[in-house]
């Protein structure tokens, strides 16, 4: 195996076998680890080059900073966790054995300072007796000076890898997707699955996590139909990916089972061996897959054994290692140790040795193993120790499996405490398998312990899917293959298709074949090894949290021996593994601890992600602009075209002033409300909500969920309304028009546009569904501006042929015409105050109408106005909006009580009866305004009585200051607040306007909430 | 009880950890209490343990279905605040606040409380100025709060996106220093502790079936999955449960159980050292001492006891946190489960007696049962000692429905969902 | 994600509705007559039950109808739909 330095002067794959493997040997990767260069193949994972390298040492452990290699070879790997990339494209935390080794690929290890090899933090290891599970509970309580500096030193320790400080630079995207059957898994029953399945017509999704597909065909040396494994799989593989009905998804986690056949899958596109890395696409895919069906096909997840020192690397799973034997070709090791419970040990062993590897010994807790593999073993001359367990391990200098003890064993636990050292550097251990059912009980089915298998099998009765292979409790492969057809079978029946006679037939399995001799076989309950007095190394149960035998002992000790008050204590099954080699031995453990059978003691839920997902993938394309929808007026660009600078408000981008040759926010919205005022201004309302409400009981619905009456209104007249909740607080606030005996057009504010449609729709339909009434909004079908100011009859004169006079175009008045050649409807209506008139036009008009409007105001000195101005005229005509409507005032809370009729029901009218809502105490509205007539009163600002001042807290509230603006046209500072009692209580009185969180307060006197021409006679102009 | 300290834990390091008592006894039921406290969680433990210590009643069982801490108190996403606009919010959450402050010396236990700041974005003015509004009575009211502006909260929070080309640009934010997080698990096995310590029985795997009355109504105890218990006072502390224990004596309640999730991300080194919430983005945002970033949403939207959620929520929130912290995209999300909410119709708690002589309710959380867990069970202990309300619970009344006297904080109405 | 069977479109993810609160067949709006006390019952309290819901909903993504959905509130299964009293069933 040893090979000289290639002419690049790179090393050679010292690990690498000279045949074998599922690697294209003919091509020559290049990576980094922590800054050495090394090479690969493809179809290598980074773990197994990294192996194949002879790379050991590749992380450093959460708690302890122990060194740790890899344990395993798939997803359930807890130990191998590396930062791949750099700069924007870093990423800590992720498995090098799920990592699809590409040419360039950069890992670097993780939780270790200055390196791996030499990590400071390692040092508090002697102090490790001193922090057992949870010490941090019984510490640093007192004084309290001593957690806050003790917290930042345990965060800095913990963590693994670190977060990237730059934006993502990738994409991703979701797709949804529906099929009548998703297999999960292909491996020897998916592919069976989906291709029986496909034989009945059905339209399958094959998704598997790993980039090759295969499953343990791939990593055991199988024979199939009398040609290696392979060979079938690719057959199958090209049946599936030929027929348009299947989608075959490499490198694609199922990571969730939802409600009612709906299933989340991450594809890592980056890692399909077919993705070309020049081409640029999305880094990532999620799927939202509708199945009428489901067949999980997941296989099993191999348990290690524990004992002390099981951390070091060179300690692997038997599986794993007879993988990266077969599939990759690398040798784990010079010489090995195979320690298992179970007969699969001795597969193990015959791969090694025909690897070259030499097995120093099969060590095995059972005693007198008899069978075929054991003899088969035995007759290579491998020594067999039955009776034996591994009690303690040796390392290197840098940590890595050194050598092993030996121990004599009898069932119980009764465990010889000297053994005999063998030097090795590859232990391969197995404790059993574990069916991969995560999935199956994502939606509340409980697995159900199984004492022959000593394992967790599917819930028969509760799970939504089809379950083959392995993940349906462990069989013989003929009969994996069999359950795999069999569920496709089943599958594609119950999604309605027909089943053809024949089809996808299985494959022979070769008589000898190793798998179809374990299956059933004794298996040994041995979940840890005793720990010889005098052992080097701890007993780890979960090798990425840190947890071991010790610490189950002591949460049992301590009482927290549920299982959830275990994991939740020792963090056990809690780290990125999700404690997939570790939550079923750490199970047994606290059932032995509480000398009760498994069952009794229970599992742990089963939470989706079955592994993790980046939140890019999460995010799907819902990112940066596209985070939300973005809402534009139809005179958006006109706006922008005349300089508007815009804000976004809800989803809205709103144009918020429209700024002059280096003017300031202040000095614009100055000039455009001195404009407005003085001439004529043109604002954008186009955002304000519109409804369409027709029908022959139109004015009697209107009647219904609006306070005031509605009957009486002539057609041609508008009227402003109050809507309130069932609860009795104001709902909303806007302008109803009659445009005809039966049509009405209302309009609501900006932000409860949504909001009042639902609650109208809501009140028809289920309330008075004898009501004959149709709504539908309107709101983007119309643009409208606003004209304001003494001019704007003149300017309207200058576009339109309609009438607009005071006689003809009273105020609440609508008239339908042409303005400008277009058609639209002029409602003369002001918020501002001012003589005003809303124009509405048929969206796709209103830019026309912007530049026509323009065009024609700019002799009478027309100026645009945004939202800002808007504001500050609203609040100098005392006009409530948004900031007053929060969700908890009444009508008379705004000083419009009057407005309530009280000859009529309407929706919220009987709970405003409750006495708390017609308290005289309420705060209603009031206006103030500074008392030296120049310090601007701040919205926020809170109100407290005059002899208050300076007084501690807690301070009585009178009540806030809700809206408040500098008050150009009326030369001093205005505000409109909420005061308990309200002008009743404080007509002309001073009260304290305080904002503690900038430490002023300014003297204010309480006035009426309306400060511009309060008798209307502007607007009635 | 054998106290927790440095020392103590040097002593048992040298022993090999072997002395290290039960947190609390596994009690069997007796016959009966005084005082039942039904559900395990933060409160009822709470509550227990105040009864005991500042009461001085000790006859007390505190009755668990499953296993103690098991629902929201161990479902949360840890945070602690007082930062409320109505004073009687205010006054309640801060006097909790207090307690938390010097909650782990109380129960000799670390409870990990971190005061690290809770942080609200602000994406426009007028949310600014709501902040204005929130902060000035927070501090009227004696509570912690300053405004920060957008570079005070870049240098709070570095990773966040402040650019003004964000889909929500941020434009400030408000922020309780003294606001933080606790470690969930601590708080309802630190308070289990003191209680048991002050000799309340802790009984697990005890679900109550039925309430017994006598002929007035009044109540005489639990039938429960161990037998019959009788009690002179139950309280009820049963978070996502309220209605269907209250139904068990024929009162309906105010409350919809409702869904939230919660999620965490694989653990990476400190990169937010501040709590991050954004009502623009339906999100907020910590990391744990362990290094994972945790977040948190709105409600799924509908009536649910599944204690799991569905992915649209889960999307959105992770959008939320990319949105607010472009840096996060590439971390992975690593587990998410989901907890059952009374969600009352105001968004504000009921604490209170009820129309059964004996039986107390303490229901209604919403969103933030677990930062109340001090207050509430300060107070509901107080409520169940005199039969009367404590006075910082009283605007908590069941009747205020029927007053009008809702608390609404954030003015949604009676519908649930929207708090 | 829930599939919600939409009486007039058909099944469709749940994220295209909304909840409305309990069936109004079972939670009537009092008359206006009624006394204060049944008003506040019926807008402030909830079976909120657990297990077996008849529930309102609104495809607001779709025909904006509101209907009454049978669902279960710990399983979340759906056993059917049907429209409001009075409204004719599209299918």
């Amino acid at each position: 195996m040893t090979k000289a330095p290639d002419e690049t002067g790179i090393a050679p794959q010292a690990c690498r076998l000279e045949t074998g493997g599922h690697i294209d040997r003919d091509r020559t990767l290049r990576f980094r680890f922590d800054g050495r260069t090394l090479t690969g193949h493809p179809g290598d994972t980074l773990a197994s080059a990294l192996l194949a390298n002879g790379v050991r040492l590749v992380a450093r452990s959460f708690k302890y900073h122990t060194p740790r290699g890899i344990l395993a070879e798939g997803a359930e790997d807890p130990s191998g966790l590396v930062a791949l990339g750099r700069g924007a494209r870093h990423e800590p935390n992720t498995r090098a054995t799920m990592t699809t080794l590409t040419d360039g690929l950069e890992a670097r290890s993780q939780n270790a300072w200055p390196s791996l090899r030499w990590d400071a933090a390692a040092l508090m290891r002697p102090l490790s007796a001193f922090m057992p599970v949870g010490f941090y509970y019984k510490t640093f309580q007192w004084p309290p000076q001593v957690w806050p500096l003790a917290e930042p030193v345990l965060r800095r320790m913990a963590g693994l890898g670190t977060s990237p400080r730059q934006p993502d630079p990738d994409t991703y995207e979701h797709r949804t997707a529906h099929c009548d059957v998703l297999v999960v898994g292909a491996g020897p029953a998916g592919l069976m699955a989906a291709w029986a399945a496909l034989a009945a017509g059905a339209r399958v999704i094959l998704a598997d996590e790993r980039a090759s597909l295969g499953g343990c065909l791939l990593k055991e040396r199988t024979v199939l139909n009398d040609a290696p494994a392979a060979d079938w799989v690719q057959t199958v593989l090209g049946e599936l990916t030929s027929d348009s009905r299947v989608t075959v998804l490499p490198a694609t986690t199922v990571t969730g089972q939802h409600d009612h056949g709906f299933w989340l899958a991450a594809e890592r596109i980056y890692d399909r061996p077919d993705t070309d890395p020049a081409a640029a696409g999305p880094r990532q895919r999620l799927w939202h897959i509708r199945a009428k069906q489901t067949v999980l096909a997941t296989g099993a997840i191999e348990r290690p054994l524990v004992f002390a020192g099981n951390d070091r690397p060179g300690v692997m799973l038997a599986g794993s290692v007879r993988a990266y034997l077969n599939q990759y070709a690398v040798a784990p090791g010079h010489k090995a140790v195979v320690f298992a419970s179970h007969d699969e040990g001795y597969r193990t062993a015959l791969d090694l040795v025909a690897a070259g590897i030499p097995v120093a010994a099969v060590v095995d807790p059972r005693a007198d193993v008899r069978g075929p593999l054991p003899d088969r073993v035995r007759a290579l001359g491998v020594p067999v120790r039955d009776g034996y367990v591994i009690g303690d391990t040796r390392g290197t200098a840098s940590g890595g499996l050194s050598a092993v003890s030996v121990h004599r064993y009898r069932t119980g636990g009764d465990m010889v405490s000297v053994g005999e050292w063998l030097d090795i550097d590859l232990l391969a251990t197995s404790g059993g398998w574990n069916p991969t059912l995560h999935l199956h009980a994502h939606t509340g089915a409980r697995p159900i312990w199984d004492a022959e298998t000593l394992a967790f099998q599917p819930d028969p009765d509760r799970g939504p899917a089809w379950l083959a292979g392995a993940c349906g409790g462990l069989k013989p492969l003929d009969a994996v293959l069999l359950s795999g057809r069999e569920a496709g079978r089943g599958a594609a029946e119950a999604a309605g298709l027909r089943l053809p006679e024949g089809g996808s037939p299985c494959p022979t399995v070769a008589p000898d074949d190793p798998a179809q001799a374990t299956a059933g076989t004794r298996r040994a309950a041995l979940w840890a090894v005793p720990k010889p007095a005098v052992a080097n190394g701890k007993r780890f149960v979960d090798l990425q949290s840190d947890v071991t035998v010790e610490d189950v002992a002591l949460a049992h000790r301590e009482g927290l021996e549920s299982v959830e008050h275990l994991k939740r204590y020792t963090a056990l099954g809690m780290g990125t593994d999700q404690g997939k080699t570790s939550n079923v031995t750490g199970l047994t453990l606290l059932a032995a601890a509480r000398h009760q059978p498994i069952p009794e003691v229970g599992t742990t839920t089963f939470r989706a992600p079955y592994t993790p997902i980046t939140l890019g993938a999460l995010a799907g394309t819902a990112t940066g602009e596209q985070f939300a929808p973005v809402r534009r007026s139809p005179l958006h660009d006109v706006q922008a075209e005349a300089g508007a600078v815009f804000q976004a408000t809800g989803l809205w981008l709103r144009p918020r002033f429209f700024p002059r040759d280096g003017e300031t926010l202040a000095e614009a919205v100055q000039r455009e409300v001195r404009t407005t005022r003085e001439r004529v201004g043109m604002v954008d309302v186009s955002f304000l909500g519109k409804i369409d409400i027709q029908g022959p009981d139109a004015a009697e619905f209107l009647n219904r969920v609006y306070v005031n009456g509605w009957t009486g209104l002539p057609v041609g007249k508008v009227r402003y309304g109050l809507m309130l909740r069932e609860d009795g607080m104001v709902l909303d606030d806007g302008t109803t028009a009659r445009l005809a005996e039966d049509h009405f057009a209302m309009t609501t504010t900006t932000a409860n546009a949504g909001r009042v449609m639902e609650h109208l729709e809501h009140a028809l339909q289920v309330y008075w569904p004898e009501l004959d009434v149709r709504l539908v909004s309107t709101t983007d079908a119309w643009a409208a501006i606003a004209l304001a100011g003494p001019r704007s009859r003149q300017l309207l004169t200058f576009v339109t042929d309609l009438d607009v006079s005071n006689d003809a175009l009273p105020f609440m008045g609508v008239a339908t015409g042409d303005v400008c050649g277009i058609p639209a409807r002029v409602f003369r209506i002001s918020f501002s105050g001012e003589l005003a008139y809303e124009i509405n036009v048929p969206a796709g008009y209103g830019e026309t109408l912007w530049r026509r409007l323009s065009q024609a105001g700019s002799a009478l000195g027309l100026t645009p106005y945004g939202s800002e101005a808007l504001g500050v005229m609203r609040i100098e005509k005392g006009h409530v909006a948004g900031p007053e409507l929060d969700g908890r005032t009444t009508p008379h809370d705004l000083g419009l009580g009057r407005m309530v009729s009280t000859k009529k029901s309407f929706i919220g009218h009987r709970l405003l009866e409750r006495p708390a809502l017609t308290d005289p105490d309420r705060p209603r509205l009031v206006g103030l305004v500074p008392e030296d007539g120049r310090t601007r009163l701040l919205a926020g600002s809170q109100i407290i009585a005059v002899e208050h001042a300076g007084a501690p807290p807690p301070i009585p509230r009178l009540g806030h200051i809700s809206s408040a603006c500098s008050g150009p046209s009326v030369g001093h500072p205005v505000a409109l607040g909420f005061l308990t009692g309200g002008l009743e209580q404080w007509a002309d009185q001073t009260v304290l306007v305080t904002y503690p969180l900038k430490g002023t307060q300014v003297r204010a006197r309480v006035v009426p909430p309306q400060f511009y021409d309060p008798e209307g006679s502007r607007q009635n102009a | 009880m054998t106290r927790y300290s440095a020392l103590s834990l040097i002593r048992q390091g040298f022993a090999g950890h072997n002395g290290w008592p039960r947190v609390w006894r596994d009690a069997t039921p007796r016959s009966g209490y005084d005082i039942v406290i039904i559900g395990g969680g933060g409160h009822g433990l709470a509550t227990a343990y105040y009864l005991a210590r500042n009461h001085g009643l000790t006859n007390i069982a505190v009755l668990e279905k499953g296993g103690l801490g098991g629902g929201n108190v161990g479902r949360n996403t840890t945070i602690v605040r007082s930062n409320y606009l109505l004073d009687e919010n205010a006054a309640f959450y801060e006097h909790g606040m207090k307690l938390w402050t010097r909650l782990s010396r109380d129960l000799n236990f670390n409870v990990m409380l971190s005061q690290r700041g809770v942080l609200n974005l602000a994406h426009t003015d007028a949310q600014m100025e709501a902040f204005a509004r929130r902060g000035n009575a927070m501090r009227l009211n004696g509570i912690d709060a300053e405004l920060l502006d957008v570079a005070a909260v870049q240098q709070a929070a570095p990773l966040l996106d402040t650019s003004p080309d964000a889909r929500f640009p941020i434009v400030g934010g408000l922020i309780q220093p003294r606001a933080g997080t606790a470690r969930h698990d601590a708080v309802a096995w630190g308070y289990a502790r003191a209680a048991d310590a002050l000799g309340v029985d802790i009984i697990q795997n005890c679900e109550v079936t039925a309430i017994r009355r006598d002929r007035s109504g009044a109540v005489l105890g639990v039938e429960t999955t161990r037998g019959l218990i009788g009690a002179e006072k139950i309280g009820l502390c049963v978070a996502g449960h309220t209605s269907q224990l209250a139904a068990m004596v024929d009162l309906p309640l105010p409350l919809e159980s409702h869904l939230l999730q919660a999620m965490v991300t694989e653990p990476v080194k400190p990169c937010l050292d501040t709590v991050v919430t954004s009502g623009a983005a339906h999100c907020y945002i910590s990391q744990t001492d362990k290094g994972e970033l945790v977040f948190g949403g709105d409600l799924d939207g509908y009536p649910s006891f599944a204690q799991r959620g569905e992915t649209p929520r889960i999307e959105h929130i992770c959008a939320s946190a990319v949105a607010l912290f472009p840096a996060f995209s590439r971390l992975r999300l690593m587990r998410t489960w989901g907890g059952v909410v009374d969600m009352s119709m105001d968004g504000s708690p009921i604490i209170d007696r009820t129309p059964v002589p004996g039986l107390y309710l303490n229901g209604g959380w919403n969103y933030g049962g677990f930062k109340a867990t001090p207050a509430a069970g300060w107070c509901f202990a107080h409520t169940i000692a005199h039969d009367a309300p404590h006075p910082l619970v009283r605007p908590f009344a069941l009747d205020r429905f029927a007053r009008g006297a809702t608390l609404d904080e954030k003015g949604a109405g009676p519908t649930p969902a929207l708090h | 994600m829930m599939l919600i069977p939409c009486p007039w479109c058909g099944p469709r993810p749940r994220v295209e509705f909304t909840y409305g609160g309990p069936d109004p067949s079972t939670h009537p709006r009092p008359a206006d007559t009624a006394p204060l006390d049944v008003w506040t019952r019926y807008v402030y309290e909830r079976d909120n039950p657990k297990g077996e819901a008849r529930e309102l909903w609104r495809h607001g993504a779709g025909c904006r109808q509101w209907f009454v959905v049978e669902r279960d509130t710990v399983t979340h299964a759906v056993a059917a739909s049907e429209p409001l009293p009075g409204v004719e069933d599209p299918r």
